[in-house]
């Protein structure tokens, strides 16, 4: 198993006059090899949520078990921790500091102390598999744009081959054809590595598409933690805290309540047309 | 954490001293350091203690935020005391050794000790019941007559406020990149010092980079909204005194009068 949240609790600014509780007694557990997506509309605490599974904010209250270890334990390793747990922030591409694109990749493998030739191999590696062409791997950082800055930004955490990988909106701003190659690279290597990945979203649609259990967060609470199909059945619920369900959930209760008897369950395209098309043979 | 250390400590609350104009907070804090620095005996020492506990009463603002600004100076107070308390010369009151404590080494250190505190403790009531905007308005309405003398006043305050805008954006700036680097295995404790400050530059690269960007988009919105600074500018909130700033003004004054008087008559 690979986390265990126990009734964790997080107040930024203790003890001043802004003080604010944006985790309340969060109890959660993750098993090794999941695809979780989170989400929750903005200020709802993912982010500070997420930030406390590689020990970067310290719960207020509450315990933290990474493989039956406490993190808070006085002789446990943060660092440690931190190679193991990647993570990705809103905006990784402000991390960027090398000369160049490479030598900002190698920079996490190399604090894990790797030998030279493996911290190489594994920065080219991810540099490719985000796919930033080579032309670029010797330029300064700072002359890419946007998306790419973004790509090599996720090559450096993905260099470091962590076994627990979050993602904090790794595709906000970006165009829909690198949001897709993006997320289908994390499918992929989820796939691939059998890794453990979390996954925050403002697109239900992206979530729907890609994980196998949805955290839905609401004002520091958990308010759903289900499989994808139990969670937009609760759609209503979800539009009362600032959600939605996917375009196609809708779409199909829409055609339940103008009697078609499909199925509702379809989060993605491509399962609505899977029930559609059941519903097409039934009525023959 | 990080975002903690801000400079302006504002402490909102709805009271009598956060409505005042910052321009009669202003003077009325000038006039209280007078008063600190010029008082004398016990019965001066009374009144301005009882002023300064009233005002702070009346800000509504918690009594042990007043003291967290004393915690940063207590070693420099604590070595001028000691300094003062030791090296006077004068008449001996105690001798240990070769070192003596003299009656006006205790007194003195008496003196610049309460002096530092209440200078803290009553800037800290400004402070902490304004803006560091509004702090600033007031500045360049009250320097406002510099202007003549060709200070760019309106220049300095805009400077001003901007930079004061800005130290909570670049804090928590800082403690995102940090924590970035830290997820990425960056160590910003151990090792000496020039380990440390190499081990700096993945925080102060990106650090500086999102601070000029930040800069020239500052300086792009300004001037697409055709910012001219100095005369014919007109304010959103234009500052006017009301009728608790004249009461206010007449308070602080009316103390003031009164330690003098004590003085005097001392
Ligand atoms: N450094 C901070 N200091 C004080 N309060 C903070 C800080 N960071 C976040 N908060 C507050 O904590 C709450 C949760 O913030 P968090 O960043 O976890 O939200 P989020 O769900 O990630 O939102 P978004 O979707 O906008 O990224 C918010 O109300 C926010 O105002
Ligand atoms: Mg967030």
């Amino acid at each position: 198993m690979a986390f265990i949240l126990d009734k964790v609790s997080y107040r930024y600014s203790e003890g001043t006059a802004y003080e604010m509780t944006a985790l309340d007694q969060v109890s959660l557990q993750i098993q090794d090899g999941e695809f979780i997506g989170v989400i929750g509309h903005t200020g709802s605490g993912k982010s500070t949520l997420i930030q406390h599974l590689n020990g970067l904010l310290k719960a207020t209250e509450g315990a933290i078990y990474f493989n039956g270890q406490d993190i808070y334990d006085k002789d446990y390793d943060l660092r440690d921790l931190r190679t193991q747990v990647g993570m990705v922030f809103q905006y990784p591409e402000h991390q960027l500091f090398e000369e160049t694109v490479f030598k900002d990749v190698c920079f996490g493998p190399k604090n894990q102390g790797l030998p030279e030739k493996d911290v190489t191999l594994r920065a080219y590696e991810a540099l490719r598999s985000v796919g930033l062409p080579d032309k670029y791997f010797d330029v300064s950082p700072f002359e890419l744009s946007g998306g790419q800055k973004r790509r090599a930004a996720i090559a450096g955490v993905l260099a470091m081959k962590p076994s627990v990988l979050i993602l904090d909106e790794p595709t906000a701003g970006l165009d829909p054809r690198g949001r897709d190659e993006i997320l289908d690279l994390i499918a992929e290597m989820h796939v691939h590595y059998g890794n453990t990945v979390i996954l925050v979203s403002h697109s239900m649609e992206d979530v729907a598409k890609y994980v196998d259990r949805i955290i839905v967060m609401d004002h520091g609470h958990v308010m759903f933690d289900d499989v994808p199909r139990e969670v937009f059945h609760h759609y209503r619920e979800l539009e009362e805290i600032g959600l939605a369900a996917p375009q196609v959930t809708y779409l199909m209760h829409e055609m339940q309540e103008r009697g078609l008897d499909v199925n509702c369950d379809a989060t993605t395209v491509d399962e609505a047309r899977d029930a559609i098309l059941q519903w097409i043979g039934n009525q023959r | 954490m990080l975002r903690d250390i801000t400079l302006g400590q504002y402490y909102p609350a709805d009271s009598k001293i956060h409505a005042l104009d910052p321009r009669t907070k202003l003077f009325g804090t000038l006039l209280f350091i007078i008063s600190v620095f010029s008082f004398e005996g016990v019965i001066g020492f009374v009144a301005i203690t009882v002023f300064l506990f009233w005002v702070i009463h009346m800000s509504k603002v918690p009594l042990n935020f007043m003291l967290r600004g004393l915690k940063a100076i207590m070693i420099l107070l604590i070595i001028a005391g000691m300094f003062n308390l030791f090296l006077t010369p004068g008449q001996p009151l105690v001798t240990i050794w070769k070192i003596s404590i003299t009656r006006e080494g205790l007194r003195n250190a008496i003196m610049m000790t309460i002096r530092m505190v209440y200078l803290i403790m009553g800037s800290s009531v400004m402070t902490l019941t304004t803006t560091p905007n509004q702090l600033t308005d007031g500045l360049e309405k009250a320097l406002h007559p510099l202007n003549k003398i060709n200070v760019p006043v309106h220049e300095i305050a805009m400077m001003m406020s901007i930079a004061l805008r800005f130290i909570p954006i670049l804090i928590e700036e800082t403690d995102k990149i940090m924590k970035a680097q830290m997820a990425r295995g960056a160590d910003f404790e151990s090792g000496g010092l020039i380990k440390k400050a190499k081990n700096m530059v993945p925080l102060l690269v990106p650090l500086f980079v999102s601070a000029f960007r930040r800069a020239n988009d500052l300086a792009l919105a300004m001037e697409a909204r055709c910012y001219v600074g100095g005369d014919g500018r007109t304010k959103m909130m234009p500052l006017v005194y009301t009728q608790i700033d004249r009461v206010g003004y007449a308070v602080v004054i009316g103390y003031f009068i009164l330690l003098m008087v004590i003085k005097a008559v001392l």
